[in-house]
């Protein structure tokens, strides 16, 4: 008996995005399936943020398809939203944590406020708690987003999109202007919140190494820290790479058949600039 | 077949109206979704009260101090016309048909647009530009229900508040000035200003700032919700905000004064 096809978490159906005048996606498909990683790069203004927050269902495509989860985000009001997007977690390029409310509230914000979680008062706390030792902020829960660096502000948004622990996980930029020690250490948050929770992963980045990062490595749960994924240890999972080129997506592939390509658009992402 | 203008022309004045019809409708929408989220759940409370402290409290000072001036400027200048024609003795009416119809309410949504239209612009603008607006939406928020129905409800309540307490303080500032300066005794000054109020000067003294407060807080949360261009957007869409609650201010008032008068069988009605 034939195997059914499987399902993809997020599928884009020639989507179409614009703003006025300007064009933001034009014509984007793709699918993305279970415990699957894309990695998305492309130029400023090509339109990568865009395509997250049109998977999140926050921008209507003029024209085109986006499922997630099986269902048109389209054909959906905004309330019928809120459930599909709490089978999302999503890290906003600055990290949009609320001023106003501290790290532990802006972590149980997701947690109180999304009716399909559904979690026990008494449960939210220890939830926080566990979200916040995660990204190893465990100390900052009375802290507002103001007192924290740029690295921590980052760490609190990612332990604030895992929270519910969600299949599917949007970054925007998640290294963007960070130095390279503090990237480091939200990619490996990123990489052990994949490996850990299996979730499908999608990341904006116009950093190759994150990328790379992203492909080659795998979290060890026993040394604690990143290690190069050999002898098939991640066979069961792959790395998509997307490169978007004023609203197109342009290469579609793996990191072997990018780091093939002769286009000259597409060679300036997979080559760390000197 | 469009003479001197052109072909081009009536596209091109279609392109320009485009902006602005989009803008009105964009605003209408808010307003029906901001009303309609007064019935229906959840009502964060909290915000309300929250946003009742800052733009009703935290306004008191402003407006105490705009209308105890105003109400004693008013008793000095017309203190003087009426001296000519020896009614001295009813200062206290005009000062208090002035500032219940119309000084009150102005200056008070005045301060009110200045200071919260203002604040609310600003405060949603930021939120807008470092995507805490999406970040509401994506954990399950509807930010007109969190944001804008709240900063509705508070300034609609504490407005009119404000108003009355201004009046009073008006009331109080042309006394002294009376009681002071234009030798009227504190009971001619008060049984005429007492006297003078009608029930339609009341209505229009309390219908007028409700429904500023309604414009003015939903014109702060339109511009604000509305802003682009980062930290510069911001400063923009306050600017805009107060500019456009102030214009409105004018053209309601002109519209409500019109139709009290028009109900009271006026001379100009």
């Amino acid at each position: 008996m034939p195997r059914e096809a499987p399902v993809p978490v997020l599928r884009f159906e020639n989507v179409t995005v614009a703003f006025d005048d300007v064009t933001a996606l034009v014509e984007v498909s793709f699918e993305a399936f279970e415990g699957e990683s894309r990695v998305i790069t492309g130029a400023a203004g090509s339109g990568k943020t865009t395509l997250l927050k049109a998977a999140l269902g926050l921008i209507q495509p003029q024209s085109g398809r986006v499922y997630a989860f099986g269902r048109d985000l389209g054909a959906m009001r905004e309330e019928e939203l809120f459930d599909i997007r709490s089978k999302m977690g999503m890290l906003f390029q600055e990290s949009a944590l609320f001023d106003s409310l501290t790290i532990e509230e802006n972590v149980a914000y997701p947690l109180l406020n999304q009716k399909a979680i559904h979690c026990a008062p008494e449960e939210v706390k220890p939830r926080v708690v566990e979200a916040l030792d995660f990204v190893e902020l465990g100390g900052t829960l009375e802290k507002f987003p103001s007192e924290l660096s740029g690295g921590m502000r980052r760490r609190a948004a990612i332990a604030r999109a895992v929270v519910t622990a969600p299949p599917l996980i949007l970054y925007d930029s998640p290294t963007a202007g960070l130095d390279p020690i503090t990237a480091h250490t939200i990619m490996a948050l990123l990489i052990k919140e994949r490996d850990t929770a299996r979730t499908t992963t999608l990341m904006v980045t116009q950093r190759y190494q994150d990328g790379n990062l992203m492909a080659n490595f795998r979290y060890n749960s026993e040394q604690g820290r990143l290690e190069p994924a050999r002898n098939g240890a991640r066979q069961d999972l792959h790395t998509v790479f997307m490169v978007l080129r004023e609203g197109r997506l342009v290469f579609e592939g793996s990191q072997e058949s990018l780091e093939a390509s002769r286009d000259s658009y597409i060679c300036k992402f997979v080559k760390p600039r000197a | 077949m469009y003479g001197s203008i052109g072909v081009r022309g009536p596209t091109f004045l279609l392109d320009l109206l485009k902006g602005p019809v989009a803008a009105v409708q964009e605003f209408l929408f808010l307003t029906g979704s901001a009303f309609r989220n007064i019935f229906r759940p959840p009502h964060y409370t909290d915000d309300i009260v929250l946003q009742m402290d800052n733009i009703g409290v935290g306004s008191l000072p402003i407006a105490i101090m705009a209308g105890f001036f105003s109400g004693a400027v008013m008793a000095l200048q017309m203190s003087r016309a009426l001296a000519t024609y020896g009614q001295v003795g009813r200062t206290g009416t005009v000062v208090s048909i002035t500032l219940v119809r119309e000084l009150g309410p102005m200056l008070t949504s005045f301060m009110v647009a200045g200071r919260n239209a203002s604040g609310i612009a600003s405060e949603l603008g930021s939120m807008k530009v470092t995507e805490q607006i999406d970040a509401m939406r994506a954990l399950g928020t509807d930010p007109v229900q969190k944001l804008v129905t709240p900063r509705l409800l508070a300034t609609s309540a504490m407005l009119p508040l404000l108003t009355v307490i201004a009046d009073f303080v008006g009331m109080v500032g042309g006394w002294l000035i009376s009681f002071l300066f234009l030798n009227l005794t504190s009971r001619q000054y008060w049984s005429t200003t007492w006297r003078a109020l009608e029930w339609n000067d009341v209505a229009q003294g309390l219908l007028k700032p409700l429904v500023f407060a309604v414009m003015i807080s939903l014109i702060g949360c339109f511009y604000g919700l509305r802003t682009t261009g980062g930290t510069q957007g911001v400063g923009r869409s306050t600017t805009q905000a107060v500019v456009a609650s102030i214009e409105m201010i004018f053209v309601l008032d002109l519209l409500i004064t019109k139709m009290f008068v028009w109900a009271a069988g006026g001379a100009i009605g």
